[in-house]
């Protein structure tokens, strides 16, 4: 196979505008997979994507074209369109030299619609616009269009009219990937650079790495080795990405492939580092992937004190396929040896906290999330100290001043909305920096936010109040100086680290209060009465009883009480599952997160 | 593949079965309840035959042996005329036989026990009677919507000795609201008074979709667990100091008065269960009838069934014995755990250390069991003891 047969494109696109759709049409129509294997949005094999009916993971995919005569390997990459997963579509997109740019016609550009594009721009990805969802009556071609040539520029004829839905404009766009998208370039002759862009941990066949041979090729059992890390490995089986893995003798340049290579832990790989030859070396890696910078911190526990090395060791299978985690050891007086992790958003950590259970049958306490601080104490007023968890947050006494991360948050909706959308962001400590009519109808709204007042609900509330309107997006704009306490929680008397949370001074006493008053509503009765305090250093600020359980049986058990008693009880225990005990009480997970759902 | 059934279910399954005849009618209805009745008079009579006929046509669901126990609830059974009553016992007999020592019970309101009522069932088969009682108390009987009165209650436990009955039940629920432990403790003394041979007290339960649940919700009455709890501690001292075995979490007998047929619901043996709503039981399969009086009389009209069932599969039997046996002062018995898979019996020995170690389950000679301080936790102990 020829380098100029090749081609690597991404699809990309707003959140739910069709990408994983589009890519069940592409693999059908290249007959990649056979009618008995297709299913809806069948890249997204997680069950957890099946489940949410999102993408989580980029899924790269090889296909065969035939096209005037010539026979195309076609590498896709379909990537997730929630902000919280933009690592996953930057890493694939250092992969491919184009990206089909889709945009739901019915919905027109969203926020992530520009953030992507930009993000494939850095990369000088040659953009092919497909509007999708042309089938829906909603639909509003003309205006998208006019909306897509503004913002990249590019001729009406550019875009491609398609629906993933009834298989429209399917076989343009096949054609437009062959003759638009560049061939990769590269030096078939050079020593081999391959860059390592994905990775996972497969139970039965180890450790799998996925990379793009950009320079030279790599060849079944020669020896390798990982610039980065440094290490040695033979290349024990590698191969091509189809619906499963197959292997291959060679990859050649501009390839996309796997390698499976008796690495032992997941340490040894990185997903940015480069594989190279240790018989011909290359002189230098390629340039990885820029560090992921997480916007939230918060601890996981294992449910299971006993549990923590195997929950490290999770930990770490886990970020080989997931990247954008990042965590390192903590202790709680309450909870005992865990980890504080940093994730992307509110979904990501989720996410983890799924992935954990199902993947590696950890069962985990996630604490209260929070972003990182700065501190500056008065001893020393020019170093920061820097505060990923409350329980670092230093002695209000000494401390000079705080800062805390700021974001420039853009949000585009329909007029209608404004006034919702500016009420929302002042409560959330938002100030207006800009707002433009995009069309009569369209406004995009730009404000400077305090990062931790939109991590939380915001996303979930910005939905509401504009009926699903508005679509966001945000970029930090660094640090400023704000004015932050630490409330406490204490049960009987006793403070539980892991419940604190840090707060802005103006709204600590309210959130207190709604603090107690949410714990009391989720802690279940237990057999003795439990006090739930909220507290600033030593000032009780909130305090709410929570009675003791004195009962718990049905009076009646006959014949037909029985199987719904049985039912009942079952979930019940489910929902036990997630408790930790902490001193005496048992406290189930979503108390730990209590203070993200005070409005619930 | 085909389960094979323990040693311990073949002895369960294959000797003594009974059963259930629900009656789905009563005069009105009361604010607690969540059983399936009608208070419409009109297919009264269509009924009994309707019920005679499934018998018939569900014949194979238990094995063919004497019947050790049948049983009429509702409903208020004590509705309909003895002559169906005995039409229905008549039929049994003629399917399946009925044992000769067997408990025939009747479900009976205060209301309906009259004279001429007690002189037509005293020549009946039906030897156990199951009274209504609830309360003593002329207030708590109009708070709970009964149709008698607590003259009618104290004159049909004083006319019982005349017929004949010395086997028979009383219900007493407790818990209710504004009861204060001295009217509980007051309401008890009437079982000393008529030397009551066993009774049923029930804590009262909200359940939803009743009168009850609606006057709750909308804060008009007030329930508090501490009450039922403190109620329930009197319940155990009362028993204990007057020689009633607490045998279940809500009965209590005087020695080798225990009630035959509900213990086949505690204790895991088959059952069938005839008429609307009624559930069955056969040690591998539950199913019911549709809780509805006019679509199960059609399916029997037309020679149908309405009935769903479910499968049992072993976790589903092992959640359930837990919970029906821990309600039993007798427990579970080490025996009956070693009926069960390996999974199942390492799954005991590890989950049920943690809770004889807060000792909320205590061990003796034969198996295990809630001590009383912990009894009123009786579910949540069972759900920790899940397998799941
Ligand atoms: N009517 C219509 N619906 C479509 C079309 N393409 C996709 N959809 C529907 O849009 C929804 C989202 O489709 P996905 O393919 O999961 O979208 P996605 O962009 O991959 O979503 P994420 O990966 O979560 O960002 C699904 O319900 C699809 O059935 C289309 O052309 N027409
Ligand atoms: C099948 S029911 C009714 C029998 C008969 N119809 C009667 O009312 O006397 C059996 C008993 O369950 C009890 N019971 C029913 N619903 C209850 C509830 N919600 N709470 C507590 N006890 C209840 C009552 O004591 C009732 O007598
Ligand atoms: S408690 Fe008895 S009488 Fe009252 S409605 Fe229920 S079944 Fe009928
Ligand atoms: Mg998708």
């Amino acid at each position: 196979m020829k380098m100029k047969e090749i081609r690597n494109f991404c699809i990309i696109a707003h959140i739910d505008h069709g990408k994983s759709t589009l890519a069940d049409r592409l693999l059908e129509h290249t007959q990649t997979i056979s009618d008995r294997e297709k299913k809806d949005q069948l890249l997204d094999d997680m069950d957890l994507e099946r489940e949410r009916g999102i993408t989580i993971k980029s899924h790269a995919i090889q296909m065969n074209y035939l096209s005037n005569g010539e026979v195309y390997t076609l590498n896709l990459i379909d990537t997730p369109g929630h902000v919280d997963f933009s690592y996953e579509v930057s890493r694939a997109i250092a992969a491919c030299e184009g990206a089909l740019l889709v945009v739901d016609a019915a919905q027109g550009i969203q926020a992530q619609t520009i953030s992507n594009l930009y993000l494939a721009l850095e990369h000088d990805l040659e953009i092919i616009p497909v509007l999708n969802k042309v089938d829906l009556p909603s639909a509003n071609p003309d205006e998208v269009k006019d909306q897509i040539i503004d913002l990249i520029g590019c001729e009406e004829e550019d875009i491609l009219m398609a629906s993933a839905k009834t298989g429209l404009g399917i076989n343009d766009i096949l054609e437009a990937v062959v003759e638009r998208i560049p061939a990769p370039e590269g030096d078939p002759d050079a020593p081999l650079q391959a860059l390592i862009f994905d990775s996972v941990y497969n139970p039965y066949r180890g450790i799998e790495a996925f990379f793009k041979v950009v320079n030279g090729k790599i060849r079944k059992g020669e020896q390798v080795k990982f610039m980065n890390t440094g290490s040695k490995y033979y290349a024990d089986e590698i191969g091509v990405l189809k619906l499963g893995q197959e292997s291959r003798k060679e990859i050649g340049t501009g390839n996309v492939g796997y390698i499976i290579s008796g690495i032992k832990e997941a340490k040894e790989v990185k997903v940015g580092d480069t594989i190279t030859s240790f018989e011909r070396p290359a002189s230098a890696a390629i340039e990885g992937f820029e560090n992921v910078k997480p916007m939230v911190f918060a601890g996981i526990y294992p449910v299971d004190t006993e549990e923590f090395e195997e929950l490290r060791a999770s930990l770490e299978k886990l970020q080989l396929n997931d990247a954008s985690l990042t965590f390192e050891p903590e202790s709680s007086a309450a909870l005992g040896f865990g980890f504080r992790c940093g994730f992307l958003g509110m979904l990501h950590m989720e996410i983890i906290q799924e992935r954990l259970d199902r993947e590696f049958n950890m069962t985990v306490i996630t604490t209260v999330p929070n972003v990182s601080y700065y501190a500056y104490m008065k001893k020393e007023p020019d170093s920061k100290v820097i505060v990923n968890n409350p329980s670092e947050f230093p002695d209000p006494t000494k401390m000079e001043r705080m800062e805390e991360p700021y974001i420039k948050a853009q949000i585009i909706t329909k007029a209608d909305y404004v006034g919702a959308v500016m009420n929302l962001a002042i409560e959330k400590r938002g100030q207006l920096k800009n707002q433009v009519y995009l069309t009569s109808e369209r406004v995009e709204m730009t404000f400077d936010m305090p990062l931790a007042e939109i991590v939380f609900d915001f996303y979930d509330r910005l939905k509401s109040i504009s009926r699903g309107y508005a679509s966001f997006d945000y970029h930090p704009v660094g640090y400023r100086e704000s004015d932050m306490v630490k409330v406490d929680v204490m049960l009987n008397g006793e403070p539980v680290d892991a419940l604190s949370a840090l707060i802005h001074r103006s709204n600590s006493y309210d959130i207190g209060k709604k603090i107690c008053e949410k714990l009391k509503e989720l802690i279940p009765r237990q057999q003795f009465m439990i006090a739930i305090q909220a507290a600033i250093g030593a000032k009780i600020i909130a305090r709410e009883t929570l009675s003791a359980l004195r009962k718990d049986v049905t009076a009646k058990c006959y014949g037909g009480d029985i199987s719904r008693k049985r039912k009942l009880l079952e979930k019940q225990k489910a929902g036990k599952k997630r408790m930790r005990q902490v001193g005496n009480v048992e406290i189930p997970q979503q108390a730990f997160l209590a203070v993200l759902k005070l409005n619930d | 593949m085909k389960e094979p059934l323990s040693e311990f279910f073949y002895q369960s399954f294959h000797s003594l079965a009974g059963a259930y005849i629900h009656i789905p009618f009563c005069k009105q209805a009361c604010i607690y309840c969540d059983f399936h009745f009608s208070t419409l008079e009109k297919d009264r009579g269509a009924m009994t035959m309707a019920i005679i006929k499934e018998a018939q046509l569900r014949k194979d669901f238990l094995p063919q042996q004497a019947l050790k126990s049948i049983y009429f609830g509702g409903g208020t059974p004590s509705v309909v005329p003895i002559a169906d009553i005995e039409k229905i016992i008549e039929a049994l007999d003629n399917l399946y036989g009925i044992d000769a020592s067997a408990e025939i019970t009747l479900e009976a309101n205060p209301d309906d026990l009259n004279e001429a009522y007690l002189t037509e069932l005293s020549r009946s088969p039906v030897n156990r009677l199951s009274i209504g009682i609830q309360s003593f108390k002329e207030a708590d009987l109009s708070f709970m919507n009964r149709a008698h009165s607590a003259k009618e209650a104290i004159g049909c436990l004083e006319s019982l000795a005349k017929y004949g009955f010395d086997n028979y039940s009383i219900d007493l629920i407790y818990g209710l609201p504004n009861q204060s432990p001295e009217d509980w403790l007051w309401q008890m003394e009437h079982l000393k008074t008529f030397d009551i041979p066993h009774f049923s007290a029930y804590a009262l339960t909200v359940e939803s979709k009743t009168k009850l649940a609606y006057l709750q919700a909308k804060g008009a009455v007030e329930l508090k667990d501490e009450n039922a709890a403190k109620h329930f501690e009197l319940l155990q001292d009362f028993a204990k100091k007057e020689g009633y075995e607490h045998y279940e979490l809500s009965n209590f007998a005087r020695p080798g008065k225990r009630a035959v047929h509900n213990g086949s619901y505690w204790e895991g043996t088959a059952y069938l269960g005839l008429g609307p709503s009624a559930h069955s039981y056969n040690g591998k399969e539950r199913s019911w009838n549709v809780a509805n009086n006019a679509l199960y009389l059609k399916a029997l009209e037309q020679d149908g069934l309405a009935l769903e069932k479910e499968i049992l599969e072993e976790k589903d039997r092992f959640n359930e014995m837990l919970m029906t046996r821990l309600r039993l002062l007798e427990g579970i018995s080490e025996r009956e755990i070693n009926s069960f898979s390996p999974v199942f019996q390492r799954h005991w020995l590890k989950e049920s250390r943690k809770l004889l170690a807060t000792g909320k389950l205590v061990q003796f000679s034969e198996g295990y069991r809630i001590p009383s301080e912990w009894r009123f936790f009786s579910d949540g102990i069972a759900a920790d003891l899940f397998y799941t």
